[in-house]
């Protein structure tokens, strides 16, 4: 494990392979949310959250139960167990301790475990750090990392995306274009503009 | 007569992709090729069958509260059959799927037929409704896909369309040509809509 490996990861789940915009992940709240830039905020926060939180937890469930007992080919449905129950939690412990910050993250939560994105990090995460023989320290920095920054990257590109479309409430679009549409055209652009980071290569 | 209309809805009228605009990430991610996506449609429309049968049956036993947990649990067990018998027997298209296999258990169409449909009416319709549901996702997976690898590979199911001196359209391959293609089709199908509704006000007006 050294850091150059780190910056590597944290720098590619940002910009090179983005979970929406090169990977294809979680684009329902793609669409859905970024209809204004605070809700974008907010729902990126609580993505971020949750993703680093599964990463964590899903590290524990393959490596404390899947693997002793032999089990790793029910990873999806143990996974996506982990993760309903965790946001679950997370939902009550927040509600209990911060109402405020409920307020604004509240509604988002339950949206995001039915969003692929956080199962899709659980799933690259046994890919690509836990099955690739890496020490077993390594692999859990390396997961934990990659899950908080895959987040990260969701958020840029919600974030982007939201102001790009309340700039685009004020312009004229084809009647038949407007809303779902134009946002994928939108997105579309964002992911050439992203291919540029493709050629990046650091470590 | 219902019966057919629940298994004909799903191809366009409700189509899971295109007007409900569910299913989005395995839609776009998978549409590289038409072979990828036929193998993701069949993947699809296996769990989507299997969980709607499943489910219609269970519904009366599971309890209100925690009717999305076990939902999940049952989409889930069928995600892992098709995921082992496709390692299986076929590991180059597991290989290329990748990680879209595992995530077909968060396709929003398959929870929301369960939720809205498969928990709520018989066996026979339910199944009926995978079937049609299923079929819709794979038509639209496959226009996409056409369209993408014939535009960017020039080729249609791997074999040579134009001819040796067709410059391919790289980007309808990478990640921006799938959010365009989609995005110009839905486009579409909203002129097609609006013409149709223009033409039924004007027949209606001249009554």
């Amino acid at each position: 494990m050294d850091l150059g490996e780190l910056l590597a990861i944290i720098v590619g789940a940002v910009f090179v392979s983005n979970f929406v915009l090169a990977r294809f992940l979680g684009l329902c709240p793609f669409v859905g949310v970024s209809k204004d830039s605070d809700s974008a905020l907010g729902m990126g926060m609580a993505v971020i959250f949750v993703m680093t939180m599964a990463s964590l937890v899903t590290w524990f469930v393959y490596f404390y139960v899947l693997v002793p007992l032999d089990l790793t080919y029910l990873r999806t449905i143990a996974f996506i167990l982990v993760i309903a129950t965790l946001v679950q939690f997370v939902e009550m412990v927040i509600e209990k301790t911060s109402p405020t910050l409920h307020k604004s993250l509240g509604i988002y939560l339950p949206l995001i475990t039915t969003n692929c994105a956080v199962l899709g990090v659980a799933v690259v995460n046994v890919d690509e750090f836990m099955t690739a023989g890496l020490a077993r320290n390594a692999s859990f920095i390396y997961t934990v990392v990659h899950g908080f920054s895959a987040g990260l990257g969701f958020t840029l590109a919600l974030v982007l995306m939201a102001a790009i479309r309340e700039r685009l409430d004020l312009v004229d679009v084809p009647r038949s274009m407007r809303g779902i549409p134009i946002t994928f055209i939108v997105a579309g652009l964002m992911a050439i503009a992203f291919l540029g980071f493709s050629g990046l290569k650091i470590g | 007569m219902s019966a057919f209309k629940e298994l004909t809805k799903g191809l366009y009228r409700e189509n899971p992709v295109f007007r409900l605009a569910l299913g989005l990430c395995p839609t776009l991610a998978v549409s590289t090729s038409v072979e990828n996506a036929l193998g993701m449609g069949a993947a699809a429309t296996f769990v989507l069958v299997g969980s709607n049968v499943v489910i219609s049956l269970l519904a009366r036993v599971i309890p209100a509260k925690v009717r999305i947990p076990s939902f999940i649990v049952v989409i889930a067990s069928f995600v892992t059959v098709v995921e082992l018998v496709m390692g299986a027997y076929l590991p180059e298209l597991a290989k290329s799927l990748g990680i879209f296999i595992p995530l077909i258990v968060v396709n929003c169409i398959i929870l929301g037929r369960a939720e809205a449909f498969a928990s709520k009416n018989g066996l026979w319709l339910s199944f009926l409704d995978g079937i049609g549901m299923g079929l819709g996702f794979t038509l639209a997976i496959l226009i996409i896909s056409a369209i993408r690898e014939l535009l960017g590979d020039g080729k249609l199911m791997g074999y040579m369309v134009f001819g040796p001196n067709f410059q391919p359209i790289l980007i309808m391959i990478l990640a921006p040509g799938a959010f365009i293609t989609i995005g110009l089709l839905m486009g579409y199908f909203n002129v097609l809509d609006a013409r149709k509704k223009r033409k039924a006000e004007a027949a209606g007006g001249g009554r």
